[in-house]
């Protein structure tokens, strides 16, 4: 490009008289901004949906599969069975999309920490309560729109599958809308989990493992557990009070739907609430 | 108007800031000079709000910084220009800073064309050259049309052409009356640009003052004279009080008495003299003598920037 050497000649500028002061309408729109600006917010987000459905998609497939080899002396009951849980088996891509929106959550915090973006963010805004409290708002509503589309769809993709042999449920089902819209909602809340450790952890590394540790690890992990432990313990994992509210989780060992989502958006607020008090106290 | 009362930042064992109080005085260029480490970057930090003091306070406008109605219409400030996504473009880089002091979206294109990056402005900022980054960072800091401008280090690294572009900006965004508070470790960047000098060294401030007065007060007074009858002279000058240094090749350099004096001391003495005038100190000079001591990591052996002016390598 070329330079020029002499500046313009006036570089003032007639600017509307400014009224109130810089505040949280201003920093949505700044967030808005900033995270349809960036290529990777396209790219996990259609990960997200892809994986998820796609995964859906299969073990659907893998139901039919399965039903296909069951004697037809059998078939009533798993048919009764299947549709049972139809719902859970096309929402079954939710264990990997989680970790998808985990990722976007994260990186919505520290890639400004990483790009150094943070030093001019908070140079304009340096209110920094305002600042974040509007990233996440539009991080949560997008994860939350983006959830239940990626939810919805892997549910009708999944009973079109389903229902080659009338194996499918409908939403009118008891706890289907519920499921499904469940699934969307548990999507939302990793992200916002996932954004908070972001927060406190500030490095995008750090916060994904932390996520994927807390989300996938643990719950894998408490699959070791003796039973007369497992008993006690099992629900309080985050990802089976998470999914209490999408998948049909049998026993009494684990918490019911409405009560594990909101344990687990205990969760999400503790990490939510240490990144908050940690953004405004620590230098940037 | 910035003011710091005490200010005072400690990381750990490291005072990075030590006690500092000053004003930085409305409608100049004030030159923030002190020698890399010296907490230039650490007190442009702690007026933004960025860092929290460890005791002490900085104001702007008598307000902390995020104390501010709209922090980006008072301070525009340009701290690092990679301080930015590399994969926004740098419109939507301007517009999202913009954004969040309600400033209308048409004057992101106005900072574009002042800084002449309009036709990259749909380009992603990862792919901009050093100046094009440093442009860019200077559109962010005058977007809310600020009194105040703060650059940090602003012509570190650019190409002559870049660095002239810097300095007719800072003088003509000065000529419309605003505060510039403008960092950097070139003394002669300084001596070109500034009208007021704070120069800091290991956290302490150490001047305060115009630039001519900080040339005066710290630099010796000396004058170059050339004779054939160097002993003569050096005896004369040391019966007088003056101190010689001895060039070779019939050059002395006299510190402690004044060009006339010199001049009187031969006439008086019959000292032939070949050439008789005053030495320029400039900036430079009287820097290194000032901050000498409080340079904070030396080398064991003088590098050559410590043995040269310190800009020596650069275009002035």
């Amino acid at each position: 490009m070329t330079t020029t050497a002499v500046p313009v000649s006036s570089t003032r500028a007639a600017l509307p008289a400014a009224r109130g002061r810089a505040g949280f309408g201003g920093a949505l729109r700044s967030e808005l901004t900033k995270i349809r600006s960036v290529r990777s917010t396209y790219w996990s987000l259609l990960a997200l949906v892809v994986i998820t459905i796609g995964i859906g998609a299969l073990f659907a497939l893998g139901r039919v599969q399965n039903f296909t080899q069951v004697p037809v002396g059998f078939q009533a009951a798993e048919r009764a069975r299947d549709i049972a849980q139809a719902a859970e088996t096309s929402l079954f891509g939710l264990i990997v999309g989680q970790l998808v929106i985990a990722v976007l959550g994260a990186l919505t915090i520290t890639s400004e920490y990483s790009t150094g973006m943070i030093r001019t963010s908070l140079s304009v805004m340096p209110r920094r309560g305002v600042s974040l409290a509007a990233k996440a708002v539009v991080f949560g509503a997008i994860a939350l729109v983006v959830g239940l589309v990626t939810s919805f769809a892997s549910y009708f993709v999944g009973q079109a599958v389903l229902s080659t042999h009338h194996l499918n449920s409908t939403l009118g089902h008891p706890g289907v809308l519920r499921a499904v819209i469940g699934g969307g909602l548990f999507l939302a809340v990793c992200g916002l989990l996932s954004f908070g450790l972001g927060a406190v952890l500030r490095h995008t590394a750090g916060a994904i493992t932390a996520s994927i540790g807390l989300l996938f690890v643990l719950f894998i992990l408490s699959g070791f557990l003796p039973e007369n432990w497992a008993v006690h313990i099992d629900k309080w994992v985050p990802f089976n009070a998470g999914g209490a509210i999408w998948e049909n989780q049998s026993g009494t060992a684990m918490f019911s739907p409405w009560v594990g989502f909101a344990v687990f958006c205990a969760y999400a607020a503790i990490a939510l609430g240490a990144g908050f008090v940690l953004f405004r106290k620590r230098d940037a | 108007m910035i003011e710091a009362r005490g200010l005072t930042k400690r990381y750990g064992d490291t005072l990075a800031v030590d006690d500092l109080s000053f004003a930085v005085e409305p409608g100049k260029i004030t030159g923030f000079l002190g020698p890399n480490g010296a907490g230039k970057t650490t007190t442009m930090r702690l007026i933004l709000g960025l860092d929290h003091p460890t005791s002490g306070a900085v104001t702007v406008n008598g307000k902390a910084f995020a104390g501010l109605a709209y922090p980006m219409r008072e301070v525009g400030a340009l701290l690092d220009a990679k301080a930015v996504h590399g994969g926004r473009s740098a419109h939507n880089h301007l517009l999202c800073l913009a954004e969040t002091n309600n400033l209308p979206r048409r004057r992101v294109d106005e900072v574009l064309a002042l800084v002449g990056l309009t036709e990259v402005a749909r380009k992603r900022s990862k792919g901009f050259s050093l100046g094009m980054g440093q442009r860019l960072g200077i559109a962010g800091a005058l977007l809310g049309d600020p009194g105040i401008l703060m650059f940090d280090e602003p012509v570190n690294g650019l190409d002559p052409e870049g660095i002239l572009w810097i300095r007719n900006l800072m003088k003509a965004l000065a000529a419309e009356g605003r505060t510039i508070f403008v960092s950097s470790h070139l003394m002669s960047e300084m001596e070109n640009t500034a009208d007021h000098l704070l120069v800091i060294g290991r956290g302490r401030l150490i001047a305060d003052c115009t630039v001519p007065e900080f040339i005066a007060a710290n630099s010796r007074q000396s004058v170059r004279v050339r004779t054939p009858q160097p002993a003569a002279l050096s005896r004369v000058v040391a019966a007088a009080g003056g101190t010689v240094h001895e060039d070779g090749d019939g050059l002395m350099v006299v510190h402690g008495l004044g060009v006339s004096q010199v001049g009187d001391l031969a006439f008086d003495n019959s000292v032939r003299l070949h050439e008789l005038a005053p030495a320029q100190a400039s900036l430079e000079q009287a820097f290194m003598e000032l901050t000498a001591s409080s340079v904070q990591f030396h080398a064991g052996v003088p590098t050559e920037r410590e043995l040269q002016p310190a800009n020596a390598g650069e275009v002035a």
